[in-house]
């Protein structure tokens, strides 16, 4: 294997892996916070790596820096974008989740 | 067919399965936030899947179509919460 293609299957491999992280966790999680979290930080760790590994296929091109900007606008929106979501369930009045629901702690 | 590209279509099929497992949530979730964050996941991974296909088929042209769509997916989100907030819900 040429360093090219371990670079990208590291890259490609890892971009899976959290985003299986994240639907794990959109999956389990107990309540809209907590998947708001799952959802904004293990989903732009995948999506990143994996359009890293897009930017590195191409090689030095103009669609390597069309996939950077790709990334950037994704590391910059996503987060941005779960924020929102999670302050309008706020003012919604949406409670968050605590052990206290389920008659466990204390 | 290279070993990149094998690399790359690999994981074109992992995101689809993952996608396919949060419209789980889409389906089922409790309130209309859950469904929205869901939505948005999906957005994400299907511009990732764009962008992966565009390197593993040597066509750069698709890159722009996952610009459009990452632009499109961020202003569904905003638009969303900014309804739920000042309307009480777009549902």
């Amino acid at each position: 294997m040429t360093p090219l293609e371990i670079a990208v299957l590291a890259l490609v491999a890892g971009g899976v892996f959290f985003t299986l992280v994240a639907a794990v966790g959109l999956l389990r999680l107990p309540d809209v916070y907590t998947r708001t979290h799952a959802a904004s930080k293990s989903d732009t760790l995948g999506a990143a790596l994996t359009l890293a590994a897009v930017a590195l296929t191409f090689g030095a091109d103009l669609s390597s820096v069309k996939a950077a900007l790709l990334l950037v606008f994704m590391f910059i929106t996503n987060p941005t974008a779960a924020h929102a979501i999670a302050r309008a369930a706020a003012d919604q009045g949406i409670d968050p989740w605590t052990t206290d629901d389920e008659g466990g702690a204390e | 067919m290279t070993l990149v590209n094998e690399i790359l279509f690999g994981g074109v099929a992992a995101f689809l399965v993952l996608s396919l497992v949060v419209v789980y949530r889409v389906v089922r979730g409790p309130t209309m936030q859950d469904r929205v964050i869901a939505v948005n996941a999906i957005g994400t991974n299907i511009v990732v899947i764009i962008a992966v296909l565009a390197a593993a088929t040597d066509s750069p042209s698709m890159l722009d179509i996952a610009i459009v769509y990452a632009l499109l997916n961020f202003l569904m989100s905003i638009a969303i919460s900014k309804f739920t907030v000042e309307r009480g819900g777009v549902l």
